[in-house]
């Protein structure tokens, strides 16, 4: 399916979901409450079928955090990018998708470590690459005195 | 596959953990794996990184475009080239910047050299990792001249930093093209010495065939890319689906197999050595004149969205995520490294295998911790 066809057919299945084209590929806003239905049915659906995630990012967006799924199917060919965002900062938690793509797994980790953000469900949440004693460094507003210098 | 003859029920080992690493001689840098073993049977592997970690990501976000590639040079050293590649084309696109025909075909080729290279220290490596000393020898002195091209054209062997925003950082040598036939036409000759020497031991086949069996289905699910990928059938060349600099030019292989186990993964990447062969050999009469470079601006600044870009390095597929928000620092940068999704999916690849099947497991994974670590 081109941008337009993908567009349409999600756009009848999820009438919440907000999608804008015209950039690299056709991106899919959806409310944290739905995610996980639409990564099922992105999944499932016969003429979608996006069985490979091949980026999941996290970023910080001063008011929410958001995530960011890079999605393609390898049957048909096409790519998709679903994003959603937690509704606290603070605290943000939002759905794990490692049941749908297993290599999320690892990439919801470093996220967690990075960003702070927890994911529900998620089988072994723990910090991936840095020990418990350190902020979240990707956060905007992180410091650390000692490491990080201002020019 | 089972492995073992005991009963069982009648004999029971207790279950216990063990570290392997970080100082590890067979995890090629500094990775931990917490085994947790009956015997010398796996029943879980727990990867634990981080001991690298540098903060690429953190870093990129105070730096302006044309410094981010330096950085990616020390992620996948092996393959650097299409680390730098992989920034310069993003933000190429980001800003609709048509780079001339030469500055793609060098890259094209450079890149092929460097896969080149870093499959050659894989396979002499991995031959190692088995026992079969020799084989480090064949494997670096074939690399050598590969690191001696680079080191003429542009000055560094391992941290090559040669793409740019724009272009390329120097014109090639004037020597390249006479150096590059030169190689091409040597290992040639000399790859089917690599077969001869490792694929048909009868010890390393017993070691590998049968071993870390990874399915399509698992691969496509936990984003195994690369040689490591395409061994159990998954389509995913980024060369060949989502073309980039001068691969649309040109006429190769994706190589595919189905049998997902640890000889294919080892098969799939000495069979992608005579590929690229076919692929320089293709583009290195046929290098285009005019510039090596676009003309920038002094400052590089992204219009504000979100840009990605897939290159293939010789793990897998390298992916670059850039958030602009107009200014002249990007305000997130994510790095898809293969090496970290391959890592992911070894605890499923080797549960029930042997503690030395899980040196040869991973050395199919061709891991290279800082691509993991960042």
């Amino acid at each position: 399916m081109n941008q337009t066809e993908l567009a349409d057919y999600i756009g009848i299945l999820f009438p919440e979901a907000g999608i804008t084209l015209g950039s690299q590929f056709p991106t899919i806003e959806i409310p944290s409450e739905k995610l996980i239905a639409l990564c099922l049915k992105m999944r499932d659906d016969v003429n979608l079928t996006f069985d490979y995630l091949f980026c999941l990012s996290a970023l910080d967006l001063s008011d929410h955090m958001s995530v960011v799924y890079h999605l393609e199917s390898t049957k048909h060919g096409h790519c998709a990018v679903i994003k959603s965002h937690t509704s606290n900062r603070e605290n943000p938690v939002i759905d794990s998708v490692n049941d749908i793509w297993p290599t999320a797994g690892f990439h919801e980790r470093e996220a967690f470590d990075l960003l702070g953000i927890r994911f529900n469900n998620h089988p072994d949440l723990r910090r991936l690459f840095l020990d418990d004693s350190w902020g979240f460094p990707l956060r905007k507003d992180y410091t650390d005195p000692a490491r990080i210098v201002e020019r | 596959m089972t492995t073992t003859t005991l009963d069982f029920d009648t004999i029971k080992t207790q279950e216990y953990l063990v570290n392997m690493g970080p100082q590890h001689p067979s995890t090629h840098g500094v990775l931990r794996l917490v085994l947790k073993l009956e015997g010398e049977i796996v029943h879980n592997v727990d990867p634990v990184v981080g001991y690298i970690h540098s903060g690429i990501e953190k870093m990129c976000e105070s730096l302006t475009y044309p410094q981010i590639p330096h950085l990616t040079d020390r992620m996948d050293y092996l393959s650097a080239h299409m680390n730098n590649e992989a920034v310069a084309l993003c933000v190429e696109n980001a800003l609709q910047i048509e780079v001339p025909d030469r500055v793609k075909v060098i890259r094209t080729i450079m890149d092929e050299l460097q896969r080149l290279a870093s499959h050659q220290l894989w396979w002499c490596v991995m031959g190692m990792d088995m026992g079969a000393l020799t084989t480090f020898f064949y494997g670096l002195r074939d690399r050598e001249l590969i690191l001696d091209i680079f080191e003429e054209t542009c000055g560094a062997r391992l941290t090559l930093n040669y793409s740019t925003p724009g272009g390329v950082m120097f014109d090639i040598h004037p020597n390249f093209q006479k150096r590059v036939k030169d190689f091409v036409k040597y290992f040639r000759a000399k790859l089917p010495e690599y077969n001869q020497l490792l694929s048909g031991n009868v010890i390393f086949r017993e070691r590998t065939i049968g071993i870390g069996y990874l399915s399509k289905e698992d691969a496509i699910a936990w984003g195994v890319t690369g040689p490591s990928g395409r061994a159990s059938g998954f389509a995913c060349d980024v060369r060949k689906h989502h073309p980039y600099s001068a691969y649309d030019r040109v006429s190769f292989n994706e190589i595919l197999r189905t049998e997902g186990d640890t000889y294919a993964r080892y098969q799939a990447r000495v069979d992608e050595m005579a590929e690229s062969l076919d692929i320089i050999e293709q583009l290195i009469d046929n290098i285009p004149q005019g510039d090596h470079q676009v003309k920038m601006k002094g400052v590089i600044k992204l219009p504000e969205g979100e840009y990605y870009q897939r290159v293939e390095t010789a793990r897998g597929e390298l992916g670059v995520f850039i958030v602009s928000d107009g200014k002249k620092n990007p305000y997130r940068v994510k790095f898809r490294s293969p090496g970290f999704s391959n890592l992911a999916a070894l605890n499923h690849m080797s549960k029930g295998a042997k503690i030395a099947d899980l040196v040869a497991i991973m050395s199919t994974l061709d891991l290279v911790i800082p691509d993991i670590d960042r």
